[in-house]
């Protein structure tokens, strides 16, 4: 066993021993906190790096190595825990501590006036242990242990700024709603043991994701008709439903906003909200079994109407908002709607590739709307920004190349070939080409509000300061004594972390395109070769320009509405609401979901809420009375049968036990007398009972 | 150790300890406390050398011992521990003391309040090592007394009909209990766990009772049912219990989620914890109702009563330590402790908080504390035996995650309430009850081997019993 497999456990155990030390500083030890937390994952990145190499240039079977341990007794067997190091692992494991080093190195400025300075690096450091070791886990119970570990993370970093109310809610709201796909998760877990036996991935031919199991649980039909495989596959992917915002569990993601923007930047666009896409392509085999009588695996075409779905919906919801950290959510929940849709049409590689490129510029483009917030004193409304471009350059450029990225513009981003590949194997999927155009609808609306964000914050002329004392946006800030209005670029400390990943995103492209498709191959276990002849023939090419003239399509139009005259007030209003106000509207109100929920199970759970409590007042009330007569009544029963039948025969027999029963019904006294002696008498017919058997 | 008695000696170490604290002079409060919690430790290294010299492997009874009692009766003298005595055991050692160091600021009697704990402590040593029928219910009834007088002296003034309630079920399901009918016993043990709809007595009891004992009645004298309900009803009546599952099963898991929706609608501390209290037993009877179905695995029954048994602990560690926050909580707030009354405490009280938040999420099942094992045990076993009781089981999960949520939030997040600005945070000696049992919260859940070890054998060994 190689020594990095042997010591794979490393990875998340460094993160957790930096978060268990920094729980126990004080306050003031500051930068050991954050000494500790960028240590812990530089070494874990080193150690990554070294997991990368092994399973690189190992093709097929020989890429994936699994080492399992004994956890606990049950019965005759035990319950074995593992890890797994195979290409998916190695790539996400990279990914995580590159980009959370990164993150963790520009909350260093961004957190540094924050007074719980020592406690955030404390969370950061626990949900970077537990992500990462969600992705070693080779037991689907240790993944949904640390799944739900970095849902306690994601809710303390929500909720970091608990004193105020909205973060508390939001905190709340993002754990019960994710907790709602856990519990049929949950269900999804132990039917799968159930079936299988084990919850080992890879076994050694015993695994639930092997040969073996598989076919066990395909032939198994259970209830509706589905193969115990697509139902045990369902539920799982209800857990990611939850996890990775997609509809109709979305409603958590934007309110997740409330935390400081670092955390929004690696849990909430880069790592987390990605575990459920991870999880998907973690029980691939599961999800693809296909049973009898069905032309399609059911539970990938589940993921795929939902992928698709939620792409658009995402997009149309981000067109109309104001918030430059809510524009983002919207895009990452359109964003995650995409990887579940690749992953149903076209694979492990189509939606974990474009899972790994959306973490870089995604996280650039929220450390860069961070390093705005800040520049801008805590102001989170692109209506009071504009003109920023002269005060923060090279938050412009970089800001500007994550758009890019994000927009799809063709050729060197990243972006763009990795959203190309889902649109390309959407094409050719065969029960429908609706997930294509929804697909291709959500492109265009990418490009189209990511536009309209770049004029809003950085065309025009700065739209802010006229009331800059406005700060509702949490931590007290104080920038020294000559407080000055106009935004300032943020310190390199922030600045760096943004350029390095403005230069990843470009730097991915080279691996990533169909000329020479390494990144997707590597994820496959395959070798890739420099292969002329896919990037030019007709399928790819055409689809190129199509997805490229639907990107410029979307700049162009808006550019057309935000960017040839950019607005002059805060409050002027959206030339798109002049041009549709009820659709604007509906944008604007998310579709009115979280009111829809609010009318609806918030109030049915409160509802039985009250129901249980008036039952039980009912229960208790009625019970208690008729338990009361009941008991009264069998005191003076057994009065009588003391005085009349028992004490004869008692006397007669065993007169001790008496004796020592009517004293321990002396001490109890007081109100409860009768029950008491009730019980007394009823011990004594006992003893009564046992003499007269005994006597036999 | 062979030759000694052990068991025996821990029986009467703290009914010999309590006449010894009943006869201290009621102003020396220190010593009557120290004389207390002296007997406390030395039970406690008495369970943990038990728990040392065992013999894992074996299922059975061990360190038995076994006297002619009352010869005309057929009543001996008859005590031994296997795994689950031995859990309980251990569980009524840690709990106890802690529920007396959380007294401190009890200063009525004290002499009196520390007796009648070793009392109650000597009562369930009795209990759980009992092996004949007569002398565990002796125990059992030995165990009532000392808590009857705890919530009756001790407990809030309104409280005459709550200690009546619990006492009149409590005697009622005891007095049925001897008859020796399976449904007299089911009963009685079914008001004592307690199972919907004999559950009503405990959040009256519990919120009524000093916090302190509420810590005693959860976290130990609650066991007792679940004890009664594995020790008797499985191994004696499997087969009426085979035939009356169906309407088990259903009151099983009416007790999981009705009182989860019910703690929902509390708005006291302890109330809520009550109902939590009432859920989480009720996870312990649908797996102990489970494993007498006729379906299914000797391996999944095996993984259900494993579930059970931890749970029984977990739960106790967990519950009695809720519980001890809240009474911390009051002794700050002048008794105070509706959901409302209070409001970023957090701020000023950030080591109490986040330790009691290890607690509040070990109660609500996290993943990496103590609570987790034990529920998916018991969902694992549950699930392939009777999956629609597991399905239907399944929103106690979720609703317990919304109301102790909404405990964090409205206590602890949001502006601070400014007639706490000055609430002092954990000191060191709540900090010497908390700090050990939080210890233990975590080696379990990360490492329920520990545990395990111990009950598994004595699981397998009962599963060998039943007859399907």
């Amino acid at each position: 066993m190689s020594f990095i497999l042997q010591n794979l456990w490393l990875i998340p155990v460094l993160p957790l021993l930096a978060a268990g030390i920094s729980a126990l500083l004080k306050r003031p030890n500051r930068s050991l906190a954050a000494g500790l937390a960028i240590g812990s994952m530089g070494a874990s990145f080193l150690l990554s790096c070294m997991a990368f190499a092994a399973t690189h240039g190992k093709h097929g079977a020989a890429s994936r190595q699994a080492h399992n341990f004994d956890w606990f007794a049950l019965g005759d067997t035990v319950v074995r825990l593992g890890w797994v190091l195979d290409p998916l692992t190695a790539a996400m494991v990279v990914m995580i501590t590159f980009v959370g080093s990164l993150i963790f190195i520009f909350s260093v400025g961004y957190m540094s006036h924050d007074e719980n300075f020592t406690r955030f690096f404390c969370f950061l450091s626990l949900f970077a242990a537990a992500m990462l070791g969600l992705i070693i886990a080779n037991n689907l119970l240790l993944l949904f242990m640390c799944w739900e570990l970095v849902g306690l993370a994601s809710y303390l970093l929500i909720g970091f700024w608990f004193h105020k109310p909205s973060a508390a809610a939001a905190a709340k709201k993002a754990f019960i709603t994710t907790r709602i796909g856990d519990v049929f998760f949950f269900l999804g877990i132990v039917w799968l043991y159930s079936e299988t036996g084990t919850l080992l991935f890879y076994d050694s031919g015993r695994g639930c994701l092997e040969q073996d199991a598989l076919a066990k649980m395909v032939a198994h039909t259970t209830i509706g008709g589905l193969a115990a495989s697509s139902a045990i596959g369902l539920l799982l992917f209800c857990g990611a439903i939850g996890k990775s915002g997609q509809l109709p569990l979305h409603v958590w993601l934007p309110d997740a906003m409330e935390g400081p923007t670092p955390v929004s930047a690696l849990i909430h666009a880069a790592t987390m909200v990605a575990a459920g896409v991870f999880l998907v392509a973690r029980v691939y085999p599961l999800m693809e079994m296909q049973q009898a009588g069905v032309s399609e695996p059911i539970p990938l075409t589940a993921v795929t109407w939902i992928g698709a779905l939620t792409a658009i919906f995402g997009a149309l919801v981000a067109v109309s908002q104001t918030d430059i950290k809510r524009i983002l959510a919207y895009s990452t929940v359109s964003q995650l709607g995409y990887m579940m849709m690749g992953l149903g049409i076209g694979g492990v590689a189509v939606g974990m590739f474009h899972l790994l490129t959306h973490a870089f510029f995604k996280a650039l483009l929220f450390l860069g709307s961070g390093s705005i917030i800040h520049g801008c004193h805590e102001e989170q409304d692109i209506r009071r920004m504009g003109g920023i471009q002269k005060f923060m350059p090279v938050t412009f450029a970089t800001y500007a190349i994550g758009m890019m990225a994000l927009s799809g513009v063709p050729l060197v981003f990243c972006g763009f070939w990795s959203k190309d590949e889902i649109l390309h194997s959407a094409w050719h999927y065969g029960p429908s080409k609706i997930p294509f155009f929804l697909g291709l609808g959500g492109a265009f609306l990418t490009a189209f509000y990511m536009t309209r964000q770049m004029c809003f914050v950085f065309a025009g002329k700065y739209r802010g300061g006229h009331d800059a004392a406005h700060d509702d946006h949490g931590h007290s800030h104080s920038h020294g004594g000559a407080h000055s209005h106009d935004p300032h670029e943020s310190p390199a400390v922030m600045t760096l972390p943004l350029q390095i990943l403005a230069a990843c995103t470009v730097l991915l492209t080279l691996v990533s395109t169909p000329l020479w498709p390494w990144l997707p191959e590597y994820l496959l276990g395959e070798a890739a070769h420099v292969d002329a002849a896919k990037l030019f023939n007709a399928g790819t090419l055409t689809l190129l320009v199509v997805s490229g003239v639907v990107v410029a399509g979307g700049i162009g139009l808006g550019w057309w509405f935000y960017g040839l005259l950019p607005a002059e007030k805060p409050d002027e209003k959206d030339p798109l609401e002049q041009q549709f106000p009820e659709q604007f509207a509906w944008s604007r109100g998310k579709f009115f979901v979280d009111e829809l929920y609010a009318a609806t199970f918030v109030k049915w759970n409160a509802r039985l809420g009250e129901l249980c409590h008036d039952l039980d007042r009912c229960v208790l009330d009625l019970l208690v009375s008729i338990v009361g007569w009941t008991t009264t009544g069998c005191a003076h029963v057994a009065k009588l049968f003391d005085e009349f039948v028992v004490n004869k025969l008692f006397d007669a027999g065993c007169g001790e036990v008496r004796r020592g029963a009517e004293a321990a019904s002396e001490l109890q006294g007081g109100q409860i007398h009768q029950y008491l002696r009730s019980i007394g008498v009823a011990l004594i017919l006992f003893v009564f009972i046992l003499a007269v058997g005994c006597n036999k | 150790m062979n030759g000694l008695p052990l068991i025996s000696i821990l029986t009467f170490l703290p009914l010999v300890g309590a006449a010894l604290v009943f006869g201290v002079d009621r102003e020396r409060r220190q010593l009557a406390r120290g004389l207390t919690l002296a007997a406390n430790i030395l039970a406690l290294a008495l369970v943990a050398a038990l728990w040392v010299n065992t013999n894992p492997g074996e299922g059975g009874m061990q360190f038995t011992e076994r006297h002619v009692w009352i010869p005309s009766l057929g009543i001996e003298y008859h005590v031994g521990l296997d795994g689950l005595g031995l859990v309980m055991l251990m569980l009524a050692a840690l709990v106890i003391p802690m529920a007396v160091l959380a007294s401190e600021k009890i200063n009525d009697n004290v002499p009196l309040y520390c007796g009648l704990f070793l009392f109650l402590q000597g009562g369930l040593f009795g209990a759980f090592t009992a092996l004949n029928f007569f002398h565990w219910f002796l125990f059992w009834e030995l165990s009532l007394i000392p808590a009857f007088f705890l919530i009756k002296l001790w407990g809030t003034k309104a409280l005459g009909p709550a200690v009546e309630a619990k006492f009149a079920w409590l005697g009622w399901g005891a007095g049925k209990a001897y008859l020796v009918l399976f449904i007299g016993a089911l009963l009685g043990f079914a008001v004592k766990v307690p199972l919907w709809p004999f559950h009503t007595w405990l959040p009256l009891t519990y919120s009524e009772a000093p916090t302190p004992v509420s810590m005693a009645l959860t976290g130990v004298m609650s066991k007792l049912g679940v004890y009664g309900f594995v020790r008797l009803l499985l191994p004696i009546f499997p087969e009426p219990m085979h035939a009356l599952l169906t309407p088990l099963l259903w009151l099983a898991v009416a007790t999981i989620v009705l009182s989860t929706f019910a703690a929902f609608a509390q708005r006291d501390l302890k109330r809520i914890l009550a109902y939590s209290s009432i859920n989480h037993l009720g996870y312990c009877l649908l797996g102990v109702f489970a494993a007498a179905s006729a379906t299914g695995t000797a391996l999944d029954r095996t993984a259900a009563l494993n579930g059970v048994v931890l749970q029984m602990f977990n739960h106790g560690i967990t519950a009695s330590l809720l519980f001890c926050f809240v009474a911390f909580l009051e002794d700050r707030s002048n008794g105070a402790r509706g959901l409302e009354d209070f409001g970023g405490l957090r701020k000023v009280a950030p080591v109490f908080c986040g330790l009691m938040g290890i607690a509040l999420f070990s109660s609500l099942g996290l993943p990496g504390l103590n609570g987790f094992i034990g529920e998916f045990l018991i969902f694992k076993g549950v699930f392939p035996l009777v999956p629609w009781a597991a399905v239907l089981a399944l929103p106690g999960l979720l609703v317990t995650a919304i109301f102790i949520l909404t405990v964090i939030q409205k206590v602890w997040c949001g502006p601070l309430n400014e007639k706490w600005a000055r609430l002092p945070d954990l000191t060191y000696n709540e900090g010497a009850v908390v700090f050990p049992a939080t210890l233990l919260m975590f080696v379990l859940g990360v490492w329920p081997q520990f545990i395990i070890a111990v009950i598994n054998p004595t699981v397998a060994h009962w599963v060998r019993q039943l007859p399907f």
